[in-house]
């Protein structure tokens, strides 16, 4: 076992440069120059050459691209990435409180994805065929075509505005959560309910569930004790992956909501070319993207002593 | 999958017979119209066609028209769908907003398509080092959420409509090229083409003129689902404003500077919402249906 997670972790860390060289590509493709000079005040025609080549030696860009991607490698190992073009502070310090709170957005989400996807994937499994199977169906194929920035606007017009239930803007406080969860975690329950639904199909049809309705278990006990722990396991793969679905719906989501976190930031960031800011979002969200599915990995090799640990 | 036809097998060198391939398009035409989903489907994609096509024939009103004398007027008699905040017709704005929404699944889709397949190709071709390489260029995009891979590549070519559709086609690219790369690798190891091999056909032409029209039904078979989502990516990315620009009848695009009058007048967000929802449900269902036509086993 500690075998196989040295050698899951040593595939990732090509990864994790790859994640590292296109976030630098970044800064690599967009015409800096005209984007420094912007920020650099307004300078006079004499003034503004002097003032971009100090601009361009502070960011390195008078360097050669493979010294430019080091010292940006460099920089990052050590945890520093950067102060943000636009405000000139730290980028560390503009984004490490909306890094949490995209968290806490993302792990609600993913709780309600998880408990609407499994019963409904459960209950459309085991009444196979009847009217909640074909109900979950079309809720389902409305779910993957339905934009999570509409379905959160009408859920603002209902619970928000005609019912006055809860907040529809903001970030903090339980009560704002609850929208912007429900959004982002209804969507991503759609696809996570049709592979609870099939993967319990599978087990189910095993000889061991007739062996367990032959001994006269009750069928609530065989469906969660012998069919669900099986199916979890193939569950538990798709859940890691959808975290990127969560992540990325979140950018979206927080936009609609105006929740603080680094989705709102990044999308405001590429509108004012603030490079800085955008490379560190896209790379520490996709670090946490790659993580996560380590962690699922090695969770999964943990769970099923059948995986053989190659 | 089976491959029931494999066109290029039989027929001699050098020429192709397209006749049993447009009977078998007809067929599964055919099956598609008996199909439920397949319909209702066939009849969205069909009426957004219509609406991007003759768009300016059916249009009420201009669609950039700003009349402030009847802003937010409620859908009625005059104006189907209603008025937004510049008094400009919704109706209008909607069946314009077709003709961005094919524009975006066309050419989106075709460069995910066309960049996956040249890619998945170049590792089966090429083998080897060409091989990994490509694998690990793929693996390092799909380390990237979907969403995430789409701002880093408008981050670095600035925002616009036609960067929202590169981006959306460029973050399809490693689905395509992995499929294909899977796909074409079991096709090499039948026997035709080992005796096309033996016959003494090269390889670019073993790989364009036999393998790829034989993983051609799984690609259709995938771009049923990637086309719906990249419809779907491109409308979020105008409305982040990263994508199609106010005041074009984009319809994520009319969202953006809708949405603060949502809690007076909910039409100016329904009119470009709903649009986006139907249509993706359209295709989605379509997709569904070409699924079960396809590939009967997958239903």
């Amino acid at each position: 076992m500690a075998a196989f997670i040295l050698r899951r972790l040593l595939v990732t860390i090509p990864v994790l440069a790859g994640i590292l060289f296109a976030t630098f590509l970044i800064k690599a493709l967009i015409p800096t120059d005209a984007v420094l000079a912007l920020y650099s005040g307004k300078v006079t025609e004499q003034k503004a050459e002097a003032a971009i080549a100090a601009i361009r030696a502070k960011y390195d860009l008078d360097k050669p691209w493979y010294e430019q991607f080091a010292s940006y490698a460099v920089k990052v190992a050590q945890g520093d990435l950067g102060e943000s073009i636009r405000t000139r502070r730290p980028v560390a310090d503009e984004i490490g409180f909306r890094y949490v709170n995209t968290m806490i957005l993302t792990g609600a989400a993913l709780l309600v994805a998880v408990l609407v996807g499994l019963t409904t994937g459960i209950a459309s499994a085991y009444w196979k065929g009847s009217w909640i199977d074909e109900a979950a169906m079309a809720v389902g194929i409305m779910g993957i075509s339905m934009p999570a920035f509409f379905f959160g606007l009408v859920l603002i017009y209902f619970f928000g505005v005609q019912l006055k239930w809860l907040p529809v803007i903001g970030t903090g406080d339980l009560r704002s959560l609850i929208l912007p969860a429900l959004t982002l975690g209804l969507i991503e329950s759609a696809p996570l309910s049709r592979i609870t639904r099939s993967s319990m199909l599978d087990v189910l049809s095993q000889d061991y569930i007739k062996a367990a309705r032959a001994k006269g278990l009750s069928e609530a006990y065989i469906v969660l004790r012998h069919a669900l722990p099986n199916a979890l396991l193939s569950i538990l793969t798709i859940v890691g992956l959808q975290i990127g679905g969560l992540l990325g719906g979140a950018f979206i989501i927080e936009v609609v909501f105006g929740w603080h976190g680094i989705g709102e930031l990044a999308v405001k960031a590429i509108g004012w070319r603030d490079f800085t800011i955008t490379q560190a979002i896209i790379l520490i969200s996709a670090c946490t993207y790659v993580s996560v599915n380590l962690v699922v990995d090695i969770l999964y090799a943990w769970a099923d002593p059948r995986i053989n640990h190659r | 999958m089976t491959h029931q036809t494999t066109p290029g097998t039989l027929a001699p060198a050098g020429t192709v017979d397209h006749r049993p391939r447009r009977s078998g398009l007809i067929r599964i035409l055919r099956r598609l119209a008996r199909h439920r989903s397949g319909r209702i489907g066939g009849a969205a994609v069909l009426v957004i066609i219509l609406m991007a096509a003759f768009g300016s024939l059916l249009v009420p009103y201009a669609p950039l028209k700003i009349d402030m004398a009847h802003r937010l007027l409620p859908p009625g008699a005059s104006h189907w769908f209603g008025t937004d905040e510049l008094g400009r017709d919704l109706l209008s704005r909607v069946i314009f907003g077709a003709r961005y929404l094919l524009l975006v699944g066309v050419y989106s889709t075709a460069i995910a398509f066309g960049g996956g397949v040249l890619l998945g190709l170049l590792a089966v071709a090429g083998g080897g080092w060409t091989d990994m390489l490509v694998m690990r260029l793929v693996d390092i995009m799909l380390a990237f959420p979907y969403v995430l891979l789409l701002l880093a590549i408008i981050a670095a070519l600035g925002p616009s409509l036609t960067t929202a559709m590169v981006a959306v086609g460029i973050a399809g690219i490693p689905g395509y090229a992995r499929l294909v790369r899977g796909e074409a690798l079991s096709v090499r190891e039948r026997e035709y083409v080992d005796a096309m091999r033996v016959l003494g056909a090269g390889t670019l032409r073993i790989t364009l003129g036999t393998i790829l029209p034989s993983i051609l039904p799984a690609l259709v078979i995938y771009t049923s689902y990637v086309m719906p989502l990249a419809v779907l990516s491109a409308s979020a990315l105008s409305f982040l404003g990263l994508g199609a620009q106010p005041p074009l009848p984009e319809w994520g695009a009319m969202l953006v500077s809708s949405r603060s009058f949502l809690a007076t007048a909910w039409w100016v967000v329904a009119a470009p919402g709903m649009a986006i929802f139907l249509s993706i449900l359209g295709l989605n269902l379509f997709g569904n249906a070409l699924r079960d036509v396809l590939d009967p086993k997958h239903s």
